[in-house]
């Protein structure tokens, strides 16, 4: 039993950690998080450069256990780039022969129906095989995150062989991106319609449903570890503030209605941390050696994770809202920026109450 | 990072396994739960066996009685020990606390004298710190040790003392100089609960078990070489017994709250006389899983924890979280089980589920937030001491 990341893992996580910080300060963030785009473009071919997209391709040099570690910081940083979303499109993009460095956006929601994950025989998008092996794709897809900054599109569709999952470059004639109201403004939400637009297969049938596994997999783990840095940030805003804030001639701190509200958001931190941390485990293992985890195994450990993870995040981050005060409820401090990721992190891709179902149907039925 | 065991850890797991299945009375997987304390001459008989195979301590020093092994084999002993439902060793205070705080700091003699019987249960051990004037508030201690010739004479009375009606030792907490700072007056001895003077007054917990005790001593006399540590060294070595406390208890807790878990999806699948099954209920499902992912929380933090301490040398931070997270845990998950029995939650004893087994733990969870470190005080050390604000005292 060992449970701690390598030397270079943490090294990775120091360069990460240095990079983000020093390249989004609050000025910084508030600045992407209010223009048009809503995304740093300018950092995506730095982050390529870096050896961070892609890195758990065959030829990334790293593994899942690697993001994890990329994911955190990110999330603690807020970065504003579609490195989540990439990650996990990562086994579709990989199977399918696509290149895993371009800015992608996944697709598997549709306006009325579930997650596409979930039950992939429900899509009601359609792809048709055309000539010379291209195929066209017909439907509206929604809730797809990053749409606005995704040069590429992994598109959940149906053929006639079951599921498929299909990739669509943008910008494309036949497909209109529609960006929505984002809460979070730093992971933009968009519509895709897609009208006889040109797609190529990157897998079809009882390949897709192995590869939605694998992506639905790593979207609950990916999140859990966002959602952990989310939280690490939000915890290190509110202890600060404590430390530093003087009011009645004391220092907030030394009040413990203060110090223990700090002290739990500190607990809830490092207890789904465990729980993220085992689940990126998981999920690398279970992508380098499918017969050490099993398919539930891995399952459970995200949904616990994220259960976990999203909910310290937005315990956290309410934390620090109160904790700082009047501050923490103006615009102009970041706190606001955390807190909508903590609160979207929660709703998207499985709720922690519908992650709880998951678990309660493994012990109880 | 890599969560399965070593080829060692694996051997030792599955040796152990099998240890467990040979010594466990026949059908003991099968039996109905208990509630309270395991009867005494079982449990002594319990302790010897684990003695004698080594289970005892399995991080101790050989030449004790130990196995001389890393932590993470202690954590695996506790982990099948749960998955068996196995009755934990007597010495709860012995090998928990005053054991590990003898290793630290006692002479060889004491080492050599005191260990052994430890390890088997032959020799029980209590703990005498808080006072009725002095629970959270350690150094405001005010029991007296007074040297007299090649004797400390003490008096005083110790209270919420768990095992003392049953201990043949005590590790007391006193004070030997009355002038100095609260800290620095204090001392630790090794008192024998059998000498004259010492009065032990059961005290009925809210469960109406006389778990624990006061202590009264009156003129109590104790050999010059009793002590652990100097004269003064008392909240020093305290610290090492609190330490172990709340250090290496993470797992035993995990393990315990583990077995409790299995034992509330069992209530939760059973039908109740008016024909509810709780199993149903969707609010009770969410908070079955809800508890289910506190538990493996707390058992990866302290896989965590235990990562720390192989590596460095020293537990983590991650470590004072698990007996905070654990009593809230433990507490909410005996609540529900009450909840969940319906009206037949009202009744205990011969009359309640399992005679009266989730009325007993339900109870003595609230002294789960109490004992060992008050939640209070377990975050104001998580404040200070972990988070780095600034003293709120």
């Amino acid at each position: 039993m060992d449970f701690a990341f390598t030397t270079d893992q943490e090294e990775l996580r120091s360069a990460a950690r240095r990079l983000l910080a020093e390249r989004y300060p609050a000025q910084r963030l508030h600045e992407v998080a209010d223009s048009g785009p809503g995304w740093d473009a300018d950092v995506w071919p730095r982050l390529v450069d870096l050896g961070w997209v892609g890195l758990s391709a065959p030829d990334g040099g790293g593994s899942f256990l690697d993001e994890a570690v990329l994911l955190e910081e990110a999330g603690a940083a807020l970065l504003p780039a579609p490195l989540l979303s990439g990650v996990v499109a990562l086994p579709a993009l990989v199977g399918g022969g696509a290149d895993p460095t371009r800015p992608t956006a996944l697709a598997w929601a549709e306006p009325a129906g579930p997650l596409a994950f979930a039950s992939p025989d429900r899509v009601a998008t359609v792809a048709t095989a055309g000539g010379s092996g291209g195929w066209t794709l017909t439907g509206t897809k929604d809730d797809v995150a990053d749409l606005g900054a995704a040069e590429q599109v992994v598109v959940v569709a149906g053929t006639d062989d079951g599921p498929g999952l299909f990739l669509v470059g943008l910008p494309a004639a036949r497909a209109t991106v529609t960006m929505r109201s984002t809460t979070d403004r730093t992971r933009r939400i968009g519509a895709l319609g897609l009208d006889g637009t040109p797609a190529a297969a990157l897998a079809i049938g009882e390949q897709a449903r192995v590869v939605l596994d694998a992506v639905a997999l790593r979207a609950t783990a990916a999140l859990a570890l966002e959602s952990v840095g989310v939280a690490q940030r939000v915890f290190e805003l509110a202890a600060e503030h404590a430390k530093a804030r003087e009011q009645f001639g004391r220092v907030i701190g030394t009040y413990q209605a203060v110090s223990h509200r700090v002290a739990d958001a500190y607990v809830r931190l490092e207890l789904a941390r465990s729980l993220a941390y085992r689940a990126a485990w998981a999920v690398e293992t279970r992508e380098s050696d499918a017969d050490e985890v099993s398919a539930q195994e891995a399952t459970l450990a995200a949904a616990q994770a994220k259960a976990a993870a999203a909910d310290a995040a937005v315990f956290g981050a309410e934390a620090a809202i109160q904790v700082l005060g009047g501050t923490g409820f103006t615009w102009e401090h970041v706190a606001q920026r955390y807190y909508k990721r903590a609160l979207g992190n929660q709703s998207w891709a499985g709720s922690a109450a519908s992650l709880r179902a998951l678990v309660a149907a493994a012990l109880l039925d | 990072m890599d969560f399965r065991d070593t080829s060692s850890e694996a051997a030792f797991r599955a040796e152990l396994r099998e240890w467990l299945a040979a010594n466990l009375p026949a059908g003991w997987a099968e039996r109905p739960p208990s509630a309270g304390l395991e009867d005494l001459d079982f449990w002594r008989d319990w302790s010897a066996k684990l003695a004698a195979a080594g289970y005892a301590g399995v991080t101790w020093p050989t030449e004790y009685g130990g196995l001389g092994l890393p932590p993470t084999f202690q954590g695996i002993y506790l982990e099948e020990s749960a998955r068996a439902d196995a009755p934990s060793h007597l010495g709860v205070i012995g090998l928990g606390m005053a054991g590990p705080t003898i290793l630290a700091w006692g002479s060889d003699e004491q080492k050599a004298r005191f260990l052994p019987p430890l390890l088997t249960g032959q020799e029980v051990w209590c703990q005498g710190f808080s006072e009725p004037g002095s629970g959270s508030d350690l150094a405001s201690a005010r029991t007296r040790a007074e040297l007299d010739g090649d004797e400390w004479v003490v008096s005083g009375q110790k209270v919420w003392s768990s095992y003392a009606h049953i201990a043949d030792w005590c590790i007391l907490v006193v004070r030997t100089d009355p002038d100095a700072d609260r800290h620095r007056g204090l001392s630790y001895l090794l008192v024998d609960m059998h000498c004259p003077g010492v009065e032990v007054r059961p005290l009925r917990q809210i469960t109406g078990d006389p778990e624990f005790n006061e202590i009264y001593f009156t003129d109590v006399r104790v050999p010059r070489d009793s002590m652990l540590g100097q004269p003064g060294d008392g909240w020093s070595v305290a610290m090492t017994t609190l330490l172990h406390e709340r250090g290496t208890l993470g797992f035993s807790l995990t393990a315990r709250l583990e077995a409790l878990l299995r034992r509330l999806v069992e209530t939760a699948r059973t039908t109740r006389p008016d024909g509810v099954r709780p199993a149903d209920d969707p609010l009770v499902r969410d908070q079955v899983a809800a508890l289910a992912i506190d538990l493996q929380a707390l058992r990866f933090t302290n896989y965590r924890a235990l990562t720390t301490l192989v590596k460095t040398g020293v537990p983590g931070p991650e470590g004072s979280i698990a007996k905070l997270h654990w009593s809230e845990a433990n507490q909410r998950l005996s609540k529900l089980a009450i909840e969940i029995l319906g009206p037949q939650g009202r009744l205990d004893g011969g009359d309640g589920f399992w005679g009266g087994f989730w009325a007993y733990q339900q109870l003595r969870s609230r002294g789960n937030t109490i004992e060992a470190g008050t939640s209070e005080i377990l975050r104001n050390i998580i404040a200070e001491r972990v988070v780095g604000l600034p003293r709120s005292r």
